[in-house]
């Protein structure tokens, strides 16, 4: 007899796709040698780990991460390859000594990192479940308590009757707010930089 | 349900996009390659947040407000870096970063 | 066998809706690309006094789309030896894949959708938004300098013009209170609750949504990027055989996708204008299974008519109105919309708060009445105009005796 419920194993194949695509394109970005292939691998990487945040029911992280990152960012690193490229396809060099060094390093940090984790994991025993089984991924209401925890009102389940908790977030909003309004004034300032040297000169 | 993802392949794939990330910004002599090396390092870092926000029930809300506020902060980042790549290259009609050594002493 | 299937369904009818919803939307997608090729032509022929495709598939030439798609399918596909190959090969699936995402969320009758979202106008306009890469890595993979340009000149264009398209698209929203599609359509039962004619400010942001919608399908007169009469054919100068024809199917695809939000943000939806929803009167009549399927069929053709006709709208303007410059086209966006849609994103949220229920009704209503007399007046216009003899000047001509300077015109009868 065959298994008829195939939602975990779909879950696991899902999950196993996306993230290594995910992986191989971001090992595609480092060793790429092209800056503009290194920026579309990236731009795929973006794009897997959204894919990540959509299959673990962010659904509302995983959209900003497409507008403001894919959107936004890479076509700002693309022009800014655009603006600074002096040859058609700009190649970076990197000799063979660095390689195999970083290379080291790399596979060193990795190893300590996922086995500093697993044995975190594995101490233990159970592992981490997941919040609850009702709350499935399929119809997450996240955005609305996303929307409140940033707006200062009393969010999520159990917080709903205690009226201090749960404004923890509106002094962070504002602060990311103020500070993307001081990153776009310096970003034209820096920007123009050279207009002013040229009267100077 | 052994069969369902738990918390580690995300930390794990959390772990190999920071170190491409690492690898990434120690190799490339670009600077917007060095850029593209910290996207990477914070998209792992988000994926970790994620994933916590989903498999701990303290961290429900806090994860993905987190996730957010990264997003949206190296959104502000890339721009400052680009706009200093930039003027960068307007004076020494170069991005590669070895030749930012005017205050060697 | 049959226990076993039924079985099967009960516990996995998910997956199956899943790919037969991707198999449908992929072949909507292919559908609508050649539908609206064959109507642009037609289109553009009529406004240009000429008749457009007539031979291929009968009188008005109905398989002309098809034909020029086999064509192109079997061109050789060239790629220069300056581009950079990877880039070149993956810069049109890009565009494409970004384009299909966004039909993931966008309803086309009650519960015809393919994932129920929460935030799906967000989806929406998040997967459109990286559409933008495809078309950059395009101009910059090709390595023409036709191609950087339109390249460049469209990154520039598609990420300002997202700004007030976003803003805009918030009005109706804030009205609503919901950023799930499905819900905002089904809240616009009758054509006098469609939320264009909520308020003055939703009316307003339904005209600067669509002219910002425009500029984001990179049509006309915002077409920069390709802008045949100085860059050649822009930032797909150096593409042959299937992929262009992918290129174009993202274009399309993305049109009918801004006109899917629109319609259902402003325009009711899948709404026919009559106060009920279709599915639940034939439901009465005809039993619950049978009156959804007649009624979502009704459902869908209704929203594909409207799409189709909004769609229509953006080629009227494509080939009425002469092309911007790259500064106007900016200029347009940062200086004028983007302050536009900030002021209507504040006028309605004040409006909602503030304004007394009747007052909101009343003017409502005026809107309303005043929209549909006008639409009236010049269809009324239009058909008269058709019933007169030749010569005769059109209805809305700019009539230029009485201006200072006039020095006469060419004989109008």
């Amino acid at each position: 007899m065959l298994q008829t419920d195939l939602h975990s194993y779909v879950q696991l194949f899902a999950f196993g796709l996306v993230a290594g695509l995910t992986g191989l394109c971001a090992i595609a970005t480092v060793v790429t040698q092209n800056i503009v292939r290194s920026a579309t691998w990236l731009l795929f990487t973006l794009a897997g780990t959204s894919g990540i945040f959509f299959l673990l029911g962010a659904d509302f992280v995983g959209a900003i991460q497409l507008l403001i990152y894919v959107g936004g960012t890479m076509v700002l690193v693309v022009f800014g390859v655009m603006l600074t490229a002096q040859g058609p396809f700009i190649h970076m060099k990197t000799n063979g000594a660095e390689w195999a060094i970083s290379i080291a390093a790399g596979i060193l940090l990795f190893s300590v990192l996922s086995v500093g984790l697993g044995s975190e994991y594995l101490a233990r025993a159970t592992g981490a479940r997941g919040v609850s089984k009702d709350e499935d991924t399929k119809d997450s209401h996240h955005a609305a308590t996303i929307g409140q925890a940033l707006s200062g009102a009393p969010y999520g389940p159990e917080r709903k009757n205690d009226n201090n908790a749960g404004t923890h977030y509106l002094l962070p909003f504002e602060i990311v707010s103020v500070h993307l309004l001081v990153v776009l004034i310096g970003a034209a300032y820096l920007a123009r930089a050279k207009r002013r040297k040229e009267e100077i000169t | 349900m052994s069969d369902e993802v738990h918390l580690y392949p995300y930390l794990v794939l959390g772990a190999l996009l920071f170190t491409c990330g690492v690898v990434c910004m120690a190799t490339k002599r670009n600077a917007i390659g060095i850029l593209i090396g910290v996207e990477l390092v914070l998209n792992g870092a988000n994926i970790n947040f994620v994933a916590f926000s989903k498999y701990n029930a303290v961290f429900q809300v806090e994860g993905m407000i987190f996730a957010l506020f990264v997003i949206v902060l190296a959104a502000g980042e890339a721009a400052v870096a680009l706009a200093i790549v930039l003027n960068f290259y307007n004076n020494h009609a170069t991005v590669d970063v070895d030749g930012a050594d005017e205050l060697k002493g | 066998m049959l226990e076993w299937l039924s079985e099967f369904w009960k516990h996995n009818w998910e997956f199956v809706v899943a790919i037969i919803a991707a198999k449908l939307l992929i072949g909507f997608m292919l559908v609508n690309a050649i539908f609206s090729v064959w109507l642009e032509r037609k289109v553009a022929g009529r406004i240009q006094d000429r008749l457009g495709p007539t031979r291929v598939g009968g009188k008005f030439g109905w398989l002309q789309t098809l034909a020029d798609g086999m064509k192109l399918l079997i061109k050789e596909d060239t790629i220069p030896a300056a581009a950079d190959q990877m880039l070149f090969r993956v810069g049109p699936y890009i565009a494409l894949v970004g384009s299909f995402l966004a039909f993931i969320a966008l309803p086309y009758g009650d519960g015809i959708i393919a994932r129920e979202m929460n935030i799906g106008l967000f989806f929406m306009l998040a997967v459109m938004s990286s559409e933008v890469f495809g078309i950059i890595l395009i101009g910059y993979g090709s390595g023409s300098k036709w191609s950087l340009f339109g390249g460049m000149r469209e990154a520039a264009q598609m990420v300002s013009y997202e700004i007030p398209m976003a803003l805009c698209v918030l009005v109706p929203v804030i009205v609503a209170g919901s950023m799930n599609l499905s819900e905002v359509a089904k809240q616009q039962q009758g054509i006098w609750n469609w939320y264009i004619f909520h308020d003055p400010f939703t009316f307003a942001a339904f005209w600067t949504y669509f002219t910002c919608a425009m500029a984001s399908c990179k049509r006309a007169p915002f077409d920069l990027a390709e802008a045949e009469s100085e860059l050649v054919a822009g930032f797909h100068t150096e593409y042959s055989g299937f992929r262009w024809l992918v290129i174009f199917m993202a274009e399309y695809g993305s049109m009918f996708a801004v006109s899917g939000i629109a319609n259902i943000m402003f325009l009711g939806g899948w709404s026919i204008g009559l106060p009920w929803e279709l599915t639940t009167v034939f439901a009465q009549f005809l039993g619950e299974w049978p009156g959804w399927i007649v009624g979502n069929v009704l459902n869908v053709s209704v929203f594909m008519v409207k799409g189709w006709l909004l769609v229509f709208v953006m080629m009227w303007v494509r080939w009425t109105l002469p092309r911007l410059r790259i500064d106007q086209v900016m200029m347009l966006c940062l200086k004028y919309l983007i302050p536009i849609s900030c002021i209507l994103m504040a006028g309605v949220s004040l409006w909602t708060l503030y304004m007394p229920l009747l007052a909101q009704w009343i003017i409502s209503l005026v809107i309303f009445v005043l929209s549909v007399a006008g639409t009236g007046f010049v269809v009324f216009r239009l058909i008269t105009w058709a019933a007169l003899p030749p010569g005769t000047g059109m209805p809305g001509m700019w009539r230029m005796e009485g201006l200072p300077g006039y020095q006469g015109a060419a004989k109008t009868h």
